[in-house]
Parts: structure tokens; C-alpha cells; sequence
């Protein structure tokens, strides 16, 4: 059984490598960047800054169904009758929109952090945690996505007539079926322009990770650029990746909003 | 043949179901029970943990640092808007090179981080010194003061062209036209007919950007610009006090907060006309 674990995860690592478009075989720093500054292995910065679009793109991919949950949840609550509820979301979604995000990472980054050390020293534990600084910037990007994304869903919520309910209503459906089988579907169709323009924010979002340290895209391209004091081309290239993701995930969310949308009548 | 001979005497309407409590209420109380626990532990920790020392030394910086961000973000709104003019008018106009020069920035700036701008700014084009000193502009570039404005300006710009754009290709071609049949000259249909009209659909999204720039000026205390953020990671940095983000967190709070009000009532003041 071992052996088919390791025979699957060499195969997986071949495959990365084989579709790895920086570092690959047919990627871009194999193919254009070698013996220059971003060439992949030992001379050069190719596959740190392949590391740093990697470890992007795991942050953003990895916020995101956290973000989608929590935000869900909290619409949820914003749209209910009982007042101590709205309340309290509204609470929620006022301080994490009114905070600057960098601030939000440092409150999460430093807060757990105590937290968790008086918790431990509490029980008489006495030592230096560091909490994993990828955890910290998933949480507080998330934290900030969901109240953003709540938004989205709130008016979305909004746009779906009272007579959607009633007819789950009148068919007999579960509450939680109405929602999940009636309402989820046109929901997202209706707020999948916003949540496109709320990826792309997560996205640029995530560059400020490598404040504390996490070996992000901006991260990688500093050491980079301070090691070889070629600062304009590696801060250059880090806005070109950047610009890359931007301009493939618009791609792709055009592609999910065509699919979204296939049943609706063409014109 | 049997017919009624009263009527059903008028009944009061039947007993409103008492209204137990739902999960909806309990769920509340229980979360608003959470965040009054969080207060207070806030207060409890700025109450057991004062220190008059440390308000002396660091409470005039805060007031600095809330400066530092306020001048930053006020000048970088007024370049940016000035900036967005050309910018918009070029992306509405025929030319194609124009056209695509435009979008091309508004793309560029859109879709890359404010701090790798930032980078690119302070430390890319500080890397250039002897052609900058050679064209004396180095006392711009040397200082991280001058580079936060000049990436904020640039990125702003971008998105207040956007705003501009779509607010002034909001106002309906009828307006266009109208002013034409009266024989008014382009320039003064532009600013008699179509800016005050485009101006107020243009108000709320302004105000949202205004908002997004105070929270994205806190990233140029990175490059040791002394703003809010700045003053606060310096005081960390010499207390380890996690006390000194909670204030951060309060006074960029309270800014957003009452921005977001005054807004409101200007713009609720504004289009007052509007309402029916």
C-alpha cells in the first residue's frame, strides 16, 4: 500500500513538473530565462519566484471556500428577522470593512499568537510559539473576504422575489432544501459578478502576506531583488505576475459566468 | 325551511401564537454575547494595562501618524481626480491609440497590488540614482514620503477614471441632444448639462473610494513612511504592547466610520431633488 502511495506521489510531483509554467520543461524561465537572473536551479531566482506564485495561489485558492462560508452564514444572519442577529452580523461586517486589511493581518497574526501563549502559559506551558504565518494570513484574508462577500450575497438575497420561498413553500420542501435547491442556484448566478470582482481584490490581497514573512510572489521577488540589486526587474516581473493571475482568473470567471448563465434564454 | 336567526357574534382575532424563542434569537444573543465579552476584554486590557509613561511618549505620534495619513491620502485623492480626467477622456474618445493607451493603465494599475507599485516605486526606480540625480529628480525618489503619494496618485487615478468613465456614460444620450437642439457649444453642455448629473452618480462610488484609499495607505508604513500604521508598528516594535494595534484598529475605525456618515447625509443632501 506504501508503495502505491509513493508511486502516486512521485507521480503527482512529475506532473507538477511537467505542467509547472515558469520552471516546466516548456515553461517560461526553462524556455526563455536560462543563464539569466530568473533561471530555474542554482544561478538563478526562476524557481523561488515559481515557489512564490505557488504559495499565491494555495493562500487565495485556500481563502477562498472559507470566505464563501463564512460570508454565506453571514448574510444569512443580515437578512433574518430577529433584530440581537442583524445586529450582531452587522457588527461583524462593520469592523472588518472599516479596518485596513494589513492592519487585520497584524491584529490576527500578533492576537493569536498571545492568545495562544497565555493560553499555554495559563496551564504552565512556558514557551515561544510562532503561529504558522500562512494560517494567520488565511484567516484574517478571509475574515476580510466573508464580510465583503456578505454584501455581495445580501443583495443578491435581495433580488430573489418572496414568491421563490412561497413556491418551496407550497411544493413541501425542507427549509434547508428550498435554500439548497431553489435559492443557491439563482443566488449564485446573480452574484457572480461581485464575487469575480471580490476574487480579484483576494488576489491582490494576498501581497500583503509577505509583510510577515510568508515566501509569497512579493516576498520571493525581494530577497530576489535585494540579493542581486536588480530591484526595477524583479519588483517589475512580481507586478507581471501579478498582472498574469489578474488577467487569467478574468478569463476564467468569464468562463464560469457563460456556464452560470447556458440556461437562460439567448437572444 | 330553517334559516339562521343570529348572526355569529364578532369574535376577537384568535390569540397571536406566543412567540417562543427560535434558533434565530438564541444564535443572536449568543454572538452578540461574544462580541460584548471581546469589548470588554478590550477595555479591561487598555484599563489594566495603562500606562501614563507610554501615553505621553507614543500618544502625540498617533496624532502625527493620523496626519501623516490624512495629508497623504487628501493629496493623492485631489492628483489622482486631477490625473483621471485625461484618463477618462481618453477612454471614451474615438482615437484607438488613445483609447488603448488608457485602458491599458487603468488595467495595468487595477490589477497589480498597491504594494508592488509601491516597490516598484521606492526601491525599482531607487535603484536608477546617478540617472535620476543626472535629471534631479532624486530628491523625489529619495524620499519614501514622495514615493507613497506618487504610487497612490497613480493607483487612484485609475480607479477614479473608471468612476468618472461610467458615471458620465451613465447620463442618457437624450441630455446630449437636447442641449445641441438648443444650440449650446460642446464645453458648456459638458459642464452645464452632463457633469452635474454624471457628478451625482459618481458621489457614492467616490466616496467608496476615498474609504479604500485611507485602508490602503497603511501599506506605505512598509517603506518607513511614518504614517498611522507606521507610528504603530514603531511603538510595537519598542513595547511589544498589542495594546498599540487595538488603537490603530479604534482610530482607523472611528475615521472610516464617520466618513462613511457624513457621506451619507451629503449625499442624501445632494439628491434630495431626486426623491420622490
Amino acid at each position: 500500500m506504501s508503495g502505491l502511495f509513493s508511486a502516486l506521489g512521485s507521480f503527482w510531483a512529475w506532473i507538477t513538473y511537467a505542467l509547472d509554467p515558469l520552471c516546466g520543461p516548456v515553461g517560461l524561465f526553462s524556455l526563455f530565462g536560462s543563464s539569466s537572473l530568473v533561471a530555474c536551479g542554482d544561478t538563478g531566482w526562476g524557481d523561488e519566484i515559481a515557489l512564490g506564485v505557488k504559495v499565491t495561489l494555495t493562500l487565495a485558492l485556500s481563502t477562498l471556500p472559507l470566505g464563501l462560508l463564512i460570508g454565506f452564514f453571514v448574510a444569512l444572519a443580515m437578512q433574518s428577522k430577529d433584530r440581537t442577529l442583524r445586529l450582531a452580523a452587522g457588527i461583524y461586517t462593520t469592523i472588518f470593512r472599516g479596518l485596513p486589511e494589513l492592519l487585520t493581518l497584524f491584529i490576527v497574526y500578533y492576537g493569536a499568537q498571545i492568545l495562544i501563549q497565555s493560553g499555554l502559559s495559563a496551564i504552565g506551558f512556558e514557551e515561544r510559539i510562532e503561529i504558522n504565518a500562512f494560517f494567520a494570513g488565511m484567516l484574517a484574508l478571509s475574515v476580510v473576504f466573508s464580510s465583503y462577500c456578505s454584501e455581495v450575497l445580501l443583495s443578491a438575497f435581495k433580488a430573489i422575489p418572496n414568491g421563490q420561498y412561497e413556491a418551496g413553500d407550497a411544493l413541501g420542501l425542507h427549509r434547508g432544501r428550498t435554500m439548497l435547491l431553489i435559492i443557491v442556484p439563482q443566488l449564485v448566478r446573480i452574484a457572480l459578478p461581485g464575487l469575480g470582482n471580490l476574487w480579484m481584490n483576494l488576489l491582490k490581497d494576498t501581497a500583503l502576506v509577505s509583510i510577515i514573512g510568508l515566501s509569497d510572489i512579493l516576498r520571493q521577488t525581494g530577497v530576489a531583488a535585494k540579493v542581486s540589486k536588480e530591484a526595477f526587474f524583479f519588483y517589475l516581473l512580481a507586478c507581471i505576475l501579478f498582472l498574469v493571475l489578474a488577467v487569467v482568473s478574468s478569463g476564467g470567471l468569464r468562463l464560469i459566468e457563460r456556464w452560470a448563465r447556458r440556461s437562460e434564454v439567448r437572444r | 325551511m330553517s334559516f339562521v336567526e343570529r348572526m355569529i357574534p364578532p369574535r376577537p382575532a384568535p390569540a397571536a401564537k406566543v412567540q417562543s424563542i427560535s434558533a434565530a434569537r438564541i444564535a443572536g444573543i449568543l454572538m452578540l454575547i461574544v462580541w460584548a465579552l471581546l469589548a470588554a476584554g478590550l477595555v479591561y486590557m487598555m484599563i489594566s494595562n495603562w500606562d501614563t509613561d507610554k501615553f505621553v511618549r507614543y500618544g502625540p505620534r498617533y496624532l502625527s501618524g493620523l496626519w501623516v495619513t490624512a495629508s497623504l491620502v487628501s493629496l493623492s485623492i485631489v492628483f489622482g481626480a486631477a490625473l483621471s480626467l485625461p484618463i477618462a477622456f481618453a477612454r471614451m474618445s474615438g482615437n484607438r491609440v488613445a483609447n488603448g493607451l488608457a485602458y491599458a493603465y487603468v488595467y495595468i494599475f487595477r490589477g497589480t497590488p498597491l504594494l508592488a507599485q509601491l516597490y516598484l516605486i521606492y526601491y525599482g526606480l531607487g535603484s536608477f540614482r546617478p540617472q535620476l540625480e543626472a535629471v534631479g529628480l532624486w530628491w523625489f525618489f529619495r524620499e519614501a514620503w514622495y514615493c507613497g503619494l506618487l504610487s497612490m496618485t497613480l493607483n487612484t487615478a485609475a480607479y477614479q477614471a473608471e468612476i468618472l468613465r461610467g458615471a458620465i456614460q451613465s447620463v442618457p444620450k437624450g441630455q446630449h441632444e437636447g442641449a445641441q437642439s438648443l444650440g449650446l457649444p460642446p464645453m458648456v453642455t459638458f459642464r452645464k448639462i452632463i457633469l452635474p448629473q454624471a457628478l451625482i452618480v459618481a458621489l457614492r462610488p467616490y466616496g467608496n473610494e476615498i474609504i479604500l484609499m485611507i485602508k490602503g495607505s497603511a501599506v506605505v508604513a512598509v517603506v518607513t513612511v511614518l504614517d498611522l500604521m507606521g507610528q504603530t508598528r514603531y511603538a510595537f516594535s519598542r513595547t511589544f504592547d498589542y495594546q498599540a494595534y487595538l488603537w490603530a484598529a479604534i482610530f482607523y475605525l472611528s475615521i472610516v466610520e464617520v466618513l462613511r456618515h457624513v457621506w451619507a447625509s451629503i449625499e442624501a443632501r445632494l439628491t434630495r431633488h431626486l426623491k420622490r
